[in-house]
């Protein structure tokens, strides 16, 4: 462990429960660059989780931290927010967790612009409870619910958050940790809901059943489909046939920030109560 | 302060909520909690506090939950349907001690129901309606003007006692405007949760001798973990049976310490009646109506009327009950608060259950009725 | 010009035998032992490209530049 870690971290909770080669620790990693980065002070940052293996990073990062209820983690944060604007309020959800039980809160968030970021860690499967196929399965795939392959369509979280009006979408990999650290202090800095999904890797529950030898592999094939957002305009369509884009995918100043809207009303209903 | 108003019960706990120093709201529309919803989005930018419309029940306690950790005192009202959304959210504030106050303007379940009728339906419900054990403060106020102060009481109980509680109205009390006269003893305190004592270490879930450990709001240098997982007293998740053991006890437990600060209960001719009727919220109205005919009549007729409804007042009841002729438990359901009251009698007097589920009041008639049979 | 020289470690203590670092380390510093666990067998083929302590998640490699520099 290095220095940041041990600024970072609750260091007595280390070694985190998170299985051998899981993507989650990098993403965690990731993060407290980031905000190493950004140079937050820490009782200033406040880290709110959903439920899953994801959700379990909140237990390991020294700030002010909640690990709420399964889908929730969006709409607690909104409160924190809310309440106490002052302080940098980062959520983190698994897929399931955002798009499944919590699709309609991001959704939401997403269309109010509350300054916040969100990060997703979408490794396609639902890792806690040991391998259901969750929205962002790909089709084809094996899960404990799908015995027989799954059949539903999935999810794009990034454009699904572009569509519902988040102003800063961007979309990284654990493999590609350092712009995943940039991305996570460019979504910091946005003024305004930001989400960056992060495509990563559960060895356990999503590798083994679909032909996924080690973590490694894993993360080979997060390099291999994942393609610059910036190069895949010049590509072929056909070439991006089951690749994704990385990078930062859309960005808008024009919305104005939730509580900036706010201060609106406040004045308005200050104005009344005057007349 | 003796001042005169019409209001109506939910605008009541609307005044009651903002005197006791609430600054955060958020809810979802639902008949008949949405004049609670309309009230603060005209108050709260006028004190600059923030009233959020949320996309649904389960957000919205999500946020109240969210907005209480940085010190905001918070609130959510809602109704049936929206209530049973809000259950599992309730039990996390409940394990994980975060003041907050859901009023539950009651209407006629299950389902949907009928929305425009009142009904207490759902009294076992705010008691039990999460999964798991889990402390609660229930508080059934019968008039607008006992809405007012009762809600202030609720937000200050909350804070002191780091526990969800719920002020339990319904369709009527909500939407009846009365001309209320507030007297001093309807005064507001505001009351705010204890904090970390500077210089000592800070244990977030401390096992302390009064059963509350001090809270530290987000964002003033002290850095800890919250869940709902089951924690020990650092906040981190434990399966030590013995840990496990000791914050359930002592987060169940700490209600019972309290409760004679927690419990308020009214009686009215209760000491020589024959006949005692025990009820609350609307119903006590029509219960108190038949009182004081009766009484007029020479009938030696009284009630008891719980206004914290849980923790269940057993001891109030017990001494109440004791040497009567029957009681009457009138309810808008088919029997929830008898069972409770049943439990505590013990069998010592016969308890009569009088309910009505047809979306309507028991009537003081109907009342009168049975306790004449008795008599 | 002295070629930069690097100090890998691995903290066996909370590896978890992954095999990530195994895997992308460009210059095939590290092999595994008897528990699959990271060993740095080649520390002076390291060139400090941090892409081990980047992907390791559980934290276990810290890659330190060495003081002075060798001659080439
Ligand atoms: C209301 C509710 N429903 C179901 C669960 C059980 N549960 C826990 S985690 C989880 C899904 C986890 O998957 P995901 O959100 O993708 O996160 P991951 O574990 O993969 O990080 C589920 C269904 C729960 N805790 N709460
Ligand atoms: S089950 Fe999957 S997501 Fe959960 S810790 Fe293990 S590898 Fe990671
Ligand atoms: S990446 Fe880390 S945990 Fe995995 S084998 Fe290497 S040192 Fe061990």
């Amino acid at each position: 462990m290095g220095e940041i870690h041990e600024k970072y971290l609750r260091m007595d909770k280390m070694p985190h429960i998170w299985c051998a080669g899981c993507g989650n620790g990098i993403i965690m990693g990731a993060f407290i660059t980031a905000i190493d980065r950004l140079g937050y002070d820490k009782d200033e940052v406040a880290a709110v989780s959903g439920i899953g293996c994801s959700g379990r990073i909140t237990g390991y990062m020294d700030f002010n931290t909640i690990h709420t209820t399964h889908g929730r983690a969006l709409a607690f944060a909104t409160g924190i927010k809310l309440a106490k604007p002052r302080l940098k309020v980062f959520v983190f959800m698994g897929d399931g967790d955002a798009v499944a039980i919590g699709g309609n809160h991001l959704i939401h968030a997403c269309r109010r612009n509350l300054d916040m970021t969100a990060v997703i860690f979408n490794n396609h499967i639902y890792g806690m409870t040991g391998g259901q196929f969750s929205p962002t399965t790909f089709k084809n795939k094996n899960a404990t619910t799908a015995p027989y392959g799954t059949t539903d369509p999935d999810f794009d979280i990034a454009q699904l958050c572009i569509g519902a009006g988040a102003t800063y979408v961007a979309r990284g990999t654990s493999y590609h940790a350092r712009l995943l650290t940039d991305l996570i202090v460019k979504g910091a800095e946005h003024p305004g809901f930001s989400v960056i999904e992060v495509i990563t890797h559960c060895p356990v529950n999503f590798g083994r059943r679909n032909n996924f030898e080690s973590p490694a592999q894993m993360l080979l094939w997060q390099k291999e489909h994942g393609v610059a957002a910036r190069k895949a305009k010049t590509m072929p369509l056909e070439d991006m046939e089951g690749k994704f884009t990385i990078g930062e995918l859309y960005r808008s100043t024009e919305i104005p920030e939730y509580l900036e809207e706010y201060g609106r009303v406040i004045q308005a209903a200050n104005e009344e109560k005057k007349s | 302060m003796a001042e005169a108003k019409l209001l109506s019960g939910n605008d009541a706990c609307v005044q009651g909520a903002l005197a006791a120093g609430v600054r955060f709201f958020a809810g979802y529309p639902i008949t008949p909690s949405t004049e609670i919803a309309n009230a603060f989005a005209r108050e709260l930018p006028r004190r600059g506090g923030i009233f959020m419309q949320m996309e649904d029940e389960i957000a919205s306690m999500g946020a109240i939950i969210g907005a209480s950790c940085t010190g905001t005192k918070a609130v959510t009202a809602t109704s049936g349907p929206g209530f049973s959304l809000m259950q599992e959210n309730i039990g996390y504030a409940a394990i994980a001690e975060i003041p907050c106050v859901i009023i539950n303007v009651m209407r006629y379940g299950p389902s949907t129901g009928l929305p425009t009728s009142p009904s207490q339906g759902d009294f076992m419900q705010t008691r039990w309606g999460s999964h798991g054990d889990r402390p609660v403060i229930v508080i059934a106020p019968y008039t607008a003007r006992e809405a007012y102060r009762e809600t202030g009481r609720a937000v200050n109980l909350s804070e002191t006692y780091r526990v969800p509680v719920i002020v339990l109205m319904d369709e009527i009390l909500g939407h009846l405007r009365e001309r209320v006269e507030f007297r001093d003893e309807d005064l507001v305190q505001e009351i705010s949760r204890k904090g970390p004592e500077p210089g000592k270490p800070f244990l977030p879930y401390e096992n302390t001798e009064d059963g509350v450990p001090p809270f530290a709001d987000f964002g003033t240098g002290y850095r800890y973990h919250i869940t709902g997982l089951i924690h020990d007293e650092t906040g981190f998740p434990t399966n030590n049976p013995v840990e496990v053991d000791t914050i359930m006890r002592r987060v169940n437990g700490k209600l019972d310490m309290h409760i004679r600060d927690i419990e308020r209960t009214r009686f009215v001719d209760a000491d020589d009646a024959e006949i005692l009727i025990v009820a609350f919220g609307s119903v006590a109205r029509s219960a108190h109506e038949v009182v004081r005919t009766l009484r007029n009549e020479g009938k030696a007729v009284g009630m008891v009327r719980p206004v914290t409804v849980w923790p269940f007042p057993d001891e109030d009841i017990r001494t109440a009950v004791a040497g009567k002729k029957a009681v009457i438990v009138p309810e808008m359901n088919l029997g929830q608060m008898v069972r409770e009251v049943e439990r505590v009698v013990a069998g010592a007097v016969p308890v009569h259950a009088l309910n009505r589920i047809d979306g309507l009041l028991v009537t003081p008639h109907e009342i009168r009725d049975l306790v004449e049979d008795l008599l | 010009m002295g070629k930069k020289r690097f100090n890998v470690t691995v903290d066996r203590t909370i590896c978890k035998a992954c095999g990530i670092c195994v895997a992308f380390c460009p210059m095939s510093v590290f092999t595994t032992d008897h528990d699959d666990k990271a060993v740095v067998s080649v520390p002076e083929r390291c060139t400090g490209c941090r892409q081990c302590e980047l992907l390791c998640p559980d934290f276990c490699i810290t890659v330190v530049q060495v003081e002075e520099a060798a001659d080439g």
